[in-house]
């Protein structure tokens, strides 16, 4: 149990720090994704074949290919692909991107199919009569997809969105192999100089247990809160 | 282009490796899932409970962690290492697939428990009046319904398991992810390797697909 106590003989501030850089990676990605969603939702509701196409390359790629393989194109492909576009504006030096924006750009693309997903089938599920009647009422069409398809939207997505929540909470632990330092990776330096590993890694288990059930019952009671039938 | 050639050896064999780790980790799991979605569903509470946390713990828990515990975490017990389990244990290649084959039996057991519980009751009833015992009723109405029910969401699953099967790269398994990796930091081209391998991974997704479709209409009998 010392081990995991604060201070400088225990794991248990870092361990701390780590637990807040796993929430705050999760929630940029996740947030990351869904303003990617905003913008893939439309080209796949789309009547233009191409733009039909376009979205469906997106989706179909980062749901089928594993995680892992992505955050390695980010990591290794991310500085180089960043130099290409600072030479052309005359910069030669070596950049590298930090561990935290490959993690929460290569996790947020992830989240962010799933998202386009949930958000798609939550639009077709709602009623014509809610489109008909909002253009008869002589709405704009940005305006009444934000002012009235919207809203309905993200009721009745709550429970999916969760899920989708989860699944990059659970991810984020991946970032690790790019050395951010999340529980993953705090757990792992602990257990190396320790040599204690089955205590650190059942002790992250423990905390990811508490950051998904924390957040089941959160998206529980707003799904409560928002489902009321008008 | 040439990395890819010269690994392409490397790069089939460990395909095959990926694709062996699915099915093994699918097949187990899919027997831990019956088993843990009936203790569900039974209705002695300490069956109920067990499945329940166990259920709860492995879908809590991202499989990376679970796959470090099983590999690395078990490892430093004695007495794992004095028993007979050890002989499976020290392997990377069985701790992949026990931890594969947990992680997924608990999603499993989750999408069979709501096969069972959609299950109309009248059915059920209809076949005890007709005289059927409560083995037989299970064995040909019950259970052939919820499995034909389950399978669109099983099918998720199994592409799931696919992806998942990249973390045995992190315990030094060479499967498609890890030699990927392998030709990245060696050759640095991660774009081409990109394409190529998740090429491969959605012709993997795509075969998934296609199979849980043929089943899906296989068993379209009413």
């Amino acid at each position: 149990m010392e081990l995991l106590s604060f201070g400088d003989t225990g794991w248990g501030d870092e361990l701390f720090k780590a637990t807040f850089m796993t929430i705050l990676v999760a929630l940029v990605a996740f947030f990351f994704g869904f303003l990617i969603s905003i913008f893939i939702v439309p080209l796949k509701l789309s009547n233009k074949k191409l733009l039909n196409y376009l979205g469906n390359t997106y989706t179909t790629i980062f749901r089928g290919v594993p995680e892992l393989l992505v955050i390695y194109l980010l990591f290794f492909g991310g500085s180089s692909a960043v130099m290409f576009v600072a030479k052309i504006f005359g910069y030669k030096e070596f950049i590298e991107i930090n561990a935290f924006l490959t993690g929460s750009i290569s996790i947020g693309l992830i989240s962010g199919a799933y998202t386009t997903e949930v958000l798609r089938g939550a639009i077709e599920s709602i009623n014509k009569g809610q489109f008909e009647g909002a253009k008869s009422l002589g709405l704009k069409k940005t305006t009444y997809y934000v002012f009235v398809i919207a809203p309905q939207v993200l009721r009745l997505s709550i429970p999916n969105l969760s899920n989708v929540w989860q699944l990059t909470l659970k991810d984020t632990a991946l970032i690790s192999v790019t050395g951010l330092v999340e529980i993953m990776r705090q757990s792992y330096i602990a257990s190396g100089v320790t040599r204690n590993p089955l205590l650190f890694y059942s002790f992250a288990a423990f905390l990811y247990l508490i950051l998904t059930t924390i957040s089941l019952k959160y998206f529980n009671q707003l799904e409560k809160k928002y489902n009321h039938q008008p | 282009m040439k990395p890819l050639i010269d690994n392409f050896p490397d790069l089939l064999k460990s395909a095959l490796l990926t694709l062996e780790l699915t099915i093994f980790s699918i097949l187990i799991g899919l027997l831990i899932g019956l088993i843990f979605s009936l203790m569900r569903i039974s209705k002695i509470k300490i069956l109920y409970f067990f499945s329940y946390y166990y259920s709860f713990v492995f879908r809590g828990t991202p499989l990376f962690v679970q796959i470090f515990i099983i590999y690395f975490g078990l490892a430093q017990l004695e007495f794992i290492r004095d028993s007979i389990l050890w002989a499976v244990l020290k392997k990377p290649y069985w701790c992949a697939i026990i931890a594969f084959a947990l992680n997924t039996g608990a999603y499993t057991s989750e999408i069979f428990r709501s096969g069972f519980e959609k299950i109309d009751k009248n059915l059920v009833e209809a076949a005890n009046s007709l005289g059927l015992s409560n083995l037989k009723t299970f064995l040909t109405i019950t259970l052939p319904i919820a499995i034909k029910r389950s399978l669109p969401a099983y099918g998720n699953e199994m592409i799931l398991m696919l992806k998942g099967t990249s973390l045995a790269s992190t315990v030094t398994l060479l499967d498609l992810t890890g030699t990927a990796k392998y030709i990245i930091s060696t050759h640095f081209n991660p774009v081409e390797v990109f394409i190529f391998v998740g090429s491969i991974y959605l012709f993997f997704t795509f075969l998934i697909h296609t199979f849980i479709k043929y089943l899906e209409r296989k068993f379209r009998y009413y």
